[in-house]
């Protein structure tokens, strides 16, 4: 259920969760993230295949989760931010 | 019985989905209940009567407060009388209805002509009596002997603790203007509160409409009175927005004239409360209660006082940093700009234990009556500093150890800038006071055994600027001679110590 909490600021800002910002252009790395769940890695490798032709100067790198029932680990995630500057993430079936 | 004037609309529903407008342009009986009230059960068979008999020309509904209850009512009454979904409580609510059964007669307009609670024989004669007369229908037939002369009614739901705060929160007559924030579903909202920086990177309690009304009714001040505008943004701080924050913190509603009070006193210009959060001394303003709002809140003055453990102490002290990083804006690395920052920015506050000290107590000192009520906000940049003195049997001897540890604050060669807060126990208090010495007695030791020149002696002088920025109390556990140091910031160009009266 939505929970309804009062603003406790100066209200001069909005609070709410916010996308992070969009670049204009995807360059350097982009995370390939397979959740592990059935044919996602058919799904991704076709996308890989697409993508590499469209954008040519861009790196792909492949992560893989152990199991898609349960959040990303914490290491994965790190490893993810701390290597791309986009992450795609793929859920086949 | 009473009567009123027009009462609201409503737009309810029964259980097939039909929806019911209130008023009806007819005469109309409501009567509010509840599945599981005998007095509620009692008196729908008669309802139930009065809709057959008067049904033609009156619209009789009953208006059922639990949706858990209400399939039993609509399967013994609904089949041939509307029973309403009031299970949200809001038409009870607004209505102000306090019993169930509570049974309103309506005109056509919606103007209340009657109104009765519980079950009273004679009430329900009336009733039929008032109904036969609006509309020249035959009344129906009861056997008025079989039932009780009175009963009374159980307690509305719109009354149960939770769902009043509740329905309070989202009425018309909420005091609440702050900006409702929706936490979405499968967000976390400890998690939420810790992304959007509204914490102190603690969990904070989070300030639901309920809880904040709560917490107001700790006030008799209204939501909106302004009380400050809080530095370094200025921005106006409500009692409303005190009490969201106040809640963040965890205090209880009684807590939070001592917030408040403590509010006032910093967002002064003698405290400069910017200059307090800004400075990379790392000062952090730190809350003295006095009076009688000691015991009733149990403002911890004895054994670890300083420390953690109590919840008045520890929640009081963050709500006023909670009130300054949130609403006025202060956050490390922003205007905040402490090099160390320091453990007592997360909250200091305690008590004077007057009862325990020989002294005329600080808020007497700073002018107000002994009944008073009182905070006293300092600007301290270090400390506690324990003097750790068990040999000393003299006041002399034990106000030389207090000296020297007072000499060693801050830089050891230079005078002091600020004030200074020595908090004394109770068996050190007992040393000083068996030879007579006053609060004076000891700020005057204090300066003369700290009148060291220790780049020239010739230029020996006093630690403490002046006499005044001494400041002593009494607090802590019976047992131990310790007494406990705090320096001050800076007085002149920096913070002067404010009083406030707390006002309930």
């Amino acid at each position: 259920m939505t929970m309804q909490i009062l603003d406790p600021t100066n209200e001069k800002v909005p609070i709410r969760r916010e996308l992070s910002d969009r670049p204009d252009v995807i360059s350097g790395h982009v995370a390939l993230l397979d959740i592990s769940k059935r044919q996602g890695d058919v799904f991704i490798d076709r996308l890989e295949a697409v993508l590499s032709e469209r954008l040519p100067g861009v790196e792909f790198r492949r992560y893989r989760k152990d199991t898609f029932a349960r959040p990303a680990p914490e290491d994965l995630r790190r490893r993810i931010a701390e290597d791309c500057g986009f992450v795609i993430e793929a859920l086949a079936d | 019985m009473t009567t009123g004037t027009s009462l609201p609309e409503f737009r309810l529903f029964d259980a097939s989905g039909s929806e019911h407008l209130f008023p009806t342009g007819r005469p109309t009986v409501l009567c509010f209940a509840k599945h599981d009230c005998p007095t509620c059960e009692l008196s729908m068979p008669l309802l139930l009567r009065m809709h057959e008999a008067f049904g033609d020309s009156v619209d009789v509904w009953a208006v059922s407060q639990d949706a858990e209850g209400e399939p039993t009512l609509i399967e013994e009454f609904g089949t041939s009388m509307p029973v309403l979904d009031d299970s949200s409580l809001a038409v009870s609510w607004n209505y102000g209805i306090e019993t169930v059964p509570t049974i309103i007669l309506t005109d056509g307009r919606g103007e209340e002509l009657g109104r009765w609670w519980g079950f009273a024989r004679d009430d329900w004669r009336g009733l039929v009596g008032r109904l036969e007369s609006l509309t020249d229908l035959e009344p129906p037939a009861v056997d008025w002997d079989t039932y009780p002369e009175a009963r009374p009614g159980c307690g509305s739901r719109s009354l149960e603790p939770g769902l009043y705060e509740r329905l309070s929160a989202d009425s018309a007559e909420s005091p609440l203007r702050a900006r409702r924030v929706d936490v979405a579903d499968g967000d976390d909202v400890m998690e939420f509160l810790f992304d959007k920086g509204l914490t102190d990177g603690l969990p904070v309690v989070p300030p639901t409409p309920e809880r904040v009304l709560r917490m107001l009714s700790g006030t008799q001040r209204h939501a909106q009175d302004v009380v400050a505008m809080v530095p370094p943004n200025l921005a106006t701080v409500t009692v409303e927005k005190i009490a969201i924050n106040a809640v963040m913190a965890g205090c209880r509603p009684e807590y939070l004239p001592v917030v408040i009070a403590s509010i006032e006193a910093v967002c002064t210009d003698d405290f400069n409360i910017h200059g307090v959060m800004a400075t990379t001394m790392g000062a952090a303003p730190v809350v003295v209660v006095n009076g009688p709002i000691r015991q009733r809140l149990g403002i911890n003055m004895g054994l670890g006082c300083l420390g953690q453990g109590t919840r008045s102490n520890a929640t009081i002290g963050r709500a006023l940093r909670l009130v300054l990083r949130n609403v006025g804006g202060a956050k490390p690395g922003g205007t905040e700009r402490s090099t160390f920052g320091s453990p007592s920015k997360f909250t200091l506050a305690f008590a004077e234990w007057e009862e325990r000290s020989p002294w005329v107590p600080l808020h007497v000192e700073r002018g107000f009556e002994p009944e008073d009520s009182v905070v006293t906000v300092y600007a301290l940049s270090g400390g506690p500093s324990l003097v750790v003195d068990h040999r000393s049997r003299t006041a002399e001897s034990l106000a030389t150890s207090i000296a020297l540890v007072v000499r060693g604050i801050q830089d050891p060669r230079a005078q002091a800038r600020g004030d200074v807060l020595v908090v004394v126990s109770p068996e050190h208090v007992d040393t000083l006071h068996r030879d007579g010495w006053t609060k004076n007695d000891l700020r005057e030791a204090i300066q003369g055994a700290t009148s060291i020149g220790l780049r020239h002696p010739d230029l020996a002088t006093p630690k403490v600027p002046e006499l005044d920025y001494i400041h002593l109390v009494v607090a802590g556990g019976e047992a131990g001679k310790y007494t406990a140091i705090f320096e001050g910031w800076v007085r002149d160009v920096g913070s002067v110590p404010t009083s406030r009266k707390i006002e309930d």
